[in-house]
């Protein structure tokens, strides 16, 4: 079947089978794959993307829900327009250590970009709790959560410009 | 121009921007011209006679390839999957070693173990396929636990090891432990079980493969810690493949921690089929398949007894352990619960006689081998465990028991009675600062604020030392390796001064790729931005063994050192010559080449330069061009070590333990980038927490299944169950490592079990716990609180 969506902003049009999950749609035919898979449970968290700004695994959501719905992905992840800078929660997580083989990664930050987007002021028990969908099994979490706190607070101070 | 950033300073990694951007290339990732989709049929029971494959529905199913048996293998003539170590028993007997086919041959012995391999078009093609191969199986009766496997009666894994016993190990000076033992004034027991664990990487195993006919070779894409003896393991002993025709990549890699350090049947099956099928074969596991392939570790049940004399002093120390190993030898299994063990049952004491016994014994279960810590875990835990009970049954304050018996800083280098000689250390001062940092004064008033809400709070010491840096060839080699466990690097300096690194570890999360930069940076002067780092290929990489062992930057780093003073000093004589001076007049500094008393200078950039351009040069006695290798083989491993501990409040409701503070004061040796080193410490220890707390691989008996087969059932530490952590280093520096480094990638796994369990007993010692066997899930401390809350009330 033939979907229409908003992929990373820029309109896309694919044939896909049904029962093609989004994950497999992003990494096998578009080529992008930052989008990680790192489990068959749902339970790492190294798939999520935003579906209209919400954090979903794009791991269990299959490709036909995208239809007319506007998808963003790590590729898509970005500073200010023009600015030529990664995202504020990208550059807290590579300020702060927040990552280290990278496989979980992108879900990790889409996480994170959702959190403090959805809540202003962060607490360290909001970012643990917000996290709990994702694993990671370098770092212990604890420059995870810096970096998110940190990426927060940049988020905000840049949308308060 | 860029800047020098040297040894000590913590600039952000160069790895990071492609993985923040989702532009990182891990073998999952690579997709090749005609690829086609493998998928492994594993055996779903624990042990069975395979009595028959029915290929033909399969055969026939839309878009396969081919179906591969360990007939197939069989026809073809080739070799079992190697084992890297040969251990030996107390009369020199070699361990039993039976062959481990890279498909099963008539017979299964564990849930997991590959029967065949379906190739298709795509992966939903070879999974339909997959459904429709008969496998023929007459189930046995399986045996997964070490206690069971070696009772007359169990059930026999092979014809010819009996009792399932692959080796009877021992260590250390029996008669010299039994003689102390009788002029002990008090004398610890402890029984334990070190739990079984999946070490779980986030990026599952993976595998691509590719045959070229035009030349006869092959590259192979594998998620790897060391793909050079993936090459020599898979090419020289399993396929019989040259070496020159072999090309192993491991690109990215999402996490190893050992899991990834071993020559997997997977790797050798694809890249056998890529050849039959003419096409670049593809397999990417599912998590679910990682669990019952991916080899696991841990898995020990011990007795352990420590003799004191009347002051608390120790006076030996005796442990007796039951070692799973699995269906099968894996490439370092046997390695792990012995050489890797028994030698650090010394720890940070001067107990002067020591004997362990390790039966290393085969089960129905996965492999066991490797994981981050191997062995060195397992024995800190035995051993600050009952530290711990003893101190307790004399009444003596467990700091107090531990300062008595500590090897003092200015005894070092200090020769234990297991085999290693550390060369240096200073673990009460790792002691005296972890006691400050972690606030232990104060811990009577959180206790008794924890009282107050009706927790229990406890606190853990573990002081600790582990032996890393694998491993001086020689010394390995005596001990059963039957490798090489060196190191090498190449420093290439470009025309125009940038530099590009060789090197034979593998980078997976630890950071190499700054790390190894800032040494070149600092020892050449070469701005940071302008030193890259190559990796995990062997079409690009000279040789290596890889990353493990904590390893990479207390070998590899060596290596690399001394590969860099080798520039150093060919640019000397070539400055020489072009300063019209004497080679023993010039020095080198900061990126300068001087002739020492002057201010005659060339810079770095014009040596290389006048290397590759070479009309004014000594080309009588010199060569042109600026690239230099070198193989470092250590003299001894590295002990880092120090003290960790940990705070912990239990719920008697619940009997969920939760980590409410910990410390750590870690001796690494010289820091290279004190960021990483923490980041490395940090998830170290969470991994250690984890084996406490958390994690669990639980098969169960008879059927040999996995009962802990998926994320949901084991369970993995998340953000929310940890605090933050205080992490430090109290530094001495190794003797003979060129930089002074020690190795940190396993320290807080090593350290944190017992750290985590001792404070979890000091919680619950009121009630009369002496011991609580990991992990210390709330199920089983609410069991525990239900049996000993009995005879505390009817006082």
């Amino acid at each position: 079947m033939q979907i229409s969506f908003t992929l990373n902003g820029r309109p896309t049009t694919v044939d896909v089978e049904p029962a093609t999950l989004v994950a497999e749609l992003l990494r096998e035919q578009l080529n992008l794959t930052g989008t990680h898979i790192g489990c068959d449970t749902s339970q790492c968290g190294a798939c999520v993307v935003h579906l209209d700004g919400l954090p979903v695994k794009s791991c269990t959501l299959l490709a036909p829900a995208l239809d007319g719905a506007s998808l963003l992905t790590i590729e898509g992840l970005q500073g200010a327009p023009g600015s030529n800078r990664m995202h504020p929660m990208q550059e807290a997580f590579r300020e702060h250590h927040g990552l280290q083989c990278g496989f979980c990664t992108p879900g990790m930050l889409m996480t994170a970009v959702a959190l403090a987007t959805e809540k202003p002021n962060l607490t360290e028990a909001d970012v643990r709790h917000g996290l709990e969908g994702n694993i990671c099994r370098c770092t212990g979490y604890q420059n995870i959560v810096v970096s998110v706190m940190v990426g927060a607070a940049a988020m905000h101070a840049a949308k308060g410009e | 121009m860029g800047n020098v950033i040297g040894i000590g300073a913590a600039p952000k990694r160069k790895e990071d921007q492609r993985f923040l951007t989702g532009r990182g290339n891990y073998v999952s990732d690579i997709k090749r011209p005609g690829m086609t989709s493998g998928v492994f049929v594993r055996s779903p029971h624990g042990h069975a006679v395979l009595r028959g494959i029915d290929k033909s529905a399969a055969l026939a199913s839309p878009g396969v390839t081919a179906v591969l048996t360990g007939d197939d293998v069989a026809d073809d003539g080739l070799g079992s999957l190697p084992c890297g170590w040969g251990i030996t028993d107390a009369k020199g007997v070699p361990m039993k070693e039976p062959p481990f086919p890279m498909l099963a041959q008539d017979k299964v012995r564990f849930v997991g173990d590959m029967v065949a391999f379906v190739i298709a078009e795509t992966p939903e093609q070879a999974n339909a396929a997959a459904e429709l191969l008969k496998v023929d199986y007459e189930v046995l009766p399986s045996v997964v636990g070490v206690l069971e496997a070696v009772r007359p009666d169990a059930p026999q894994l092979f014809d010819d090891v009996p009792n399932n016993i692959c080796c009877d190990w021992e260590l250390g000076d029996k008669a010299a432990v039994e003689t102390a033992f009788k002029k002990a004034a008090h004398v610890a027991k402890l029984s334990l079980v070190n739990n079984r664990l999946i070490g779980n990487p986030m990026e599952p195993r993976a595998a691509i493969a590719e045959y070229e006919p035009g030349t006869d070779r092959f590259t192979l894409w594998t998620t790897s810690q060391f793909p050079h003896v993936v090459r020599f393991l898979m090419g020289a002993l399993v396929l019989n493949i040259p070496q020159h025709k072999l090309r192993v990549v491991a690109p990215d890699v999402g996490g190893g921690f050992g899991v990834k350090q071993f020559h997997y049947g997977e790797e050798a099956v694809i890249t056998w089929a890529a050849k039959r099928v003419r096409r670049p074969v593809k397999w990417v596991a599912s998590r679910s398949e990682g669990y019952v392939s991916d080899r696991h570790g841990r898995d020990h049940v011990t007795e352990a007894e420590l003799a004191l004399d009347e002051t608390g002093k120790f006076l030996a120390f005796r442990v007796n352990t039951l070692a799973n190993m699995g269906g099968y030898l894996s490439t370092f299994g046997p390695n792990i619960p012995t050489n890797l063990y028994g030698p650090l049952l010394g720890g940070v004491y001067t107990t002067p006689a020591i004997y362990c016994n390790v039966k290393v014994v085969f089960t129905n279960t996965v492999p066991v081998d490797a994981y981050r810590g191997a062995g060195r875990p397992e024995a800190t835990f035995v051993l600050e465990r009952i530290v711990d009970v003893a101190a307790s049954e004399m009444g003596i304050d467990r700091v107090e028991i531990r300062r008595r018996n500590m090897i003092p800083k200015e005894a070092y280098p200090y020769q234990t009675p297991v085999l290693v000689q550390y060369d240096s250390g200073d673990p009460m001062g790792c002691l005296d600062g972890a006691l400050v940092a972690a606030d232990v004064k104060n811990f009577g008033v959180r206790k008794a604020a924890s009282a107050s809400k009706g927790k229990f709070r406890g606190l853990g010491y573990s002081t600790y030392v582990e032996a890393c840096g694998l491993a001086p060839s020689r010394f390995a080699g005596r001990l059963g390796a039957r490798g090489g466990l060196y190191e090498s690097a190449t420093v290439r300096v470009h025309p125009t001064g940038q530099v590009t690194v060789m090197i034979g570890t593998h980078n997976h999360g630890q950071g190499h790729e700054t790390t190894f930069a800032q040494i070149v940076s600092d020892k050449l002067g070469v701005a940071f931005e302008n030193v890259d780092i190559v990796f995990g290929d062997t079409d690009r990489v000279q040789f290596g063994m890889g990353t493990y062992g904590s390893r990479s930057l207390v070998v590899g780093g060596a290596a690399l050192s001394k590969a860099t003073d080798k520039v150093i000093v060919k640019g000397k004589k070539i400055a020489a010559h072009l300063l019209e001076a004497s080679e023993g007049d010039i020095q080198f500094e900061a990126g300068k080449f001087s002739v020492a008393g002057t201010d005659r200078i060339k810079t770095f950039e014009e040596i290389a330069g006048a290397a590759y351009v070479p009309h004014n040069y000594p080309l009588e006695v010199l060569e042109p061009g600026l690239e230099e290798q070198a193989y470092y083989d250590p003299v001894n491993f590295t002990y880092p070590g120090g003290c960790h501990i940990a705070e912990v409040e239990v719920d008697p409701e619940t009997g969920t333990v939760t980590l409410v503070n910990y410390t750590a004061v870690d001796d690494v040796g010289t820091v290279i980038n004190p960021m990483i080193v923490e980041g490395q410490l940090h998830g170290g220890i969470v991994q250690g927490v984890g084996q406490a707390l958390f994690e669990n691989a639980v098969y169960d008996e008879g059927s040999g299944q996995l009962l802990s087969g998926s994320l949901m059932d084991y369970c993995m530490p998340r953000a929310d169950h940890l605090p933050m952590m205080k992490v430090a280093t109290h530094s001495t520096l190794c003797t003979h490592t060129p930089m002074g480094v020690k190795g940190c990638g396993e320290v807080g796994t090593i350290g944190s079990p017992a750290a985590v369990i001792n404070a979890v007993v000091d919680a619950l010692s009121h009630l009369g716990v002496t011991h609580v066997d990991m992990p210390a899930t709330p199920n089983r401390i609410w069991r525990l609180l239900q049996n000993a809350s009995l005879p505390v009330a009817a006082e």
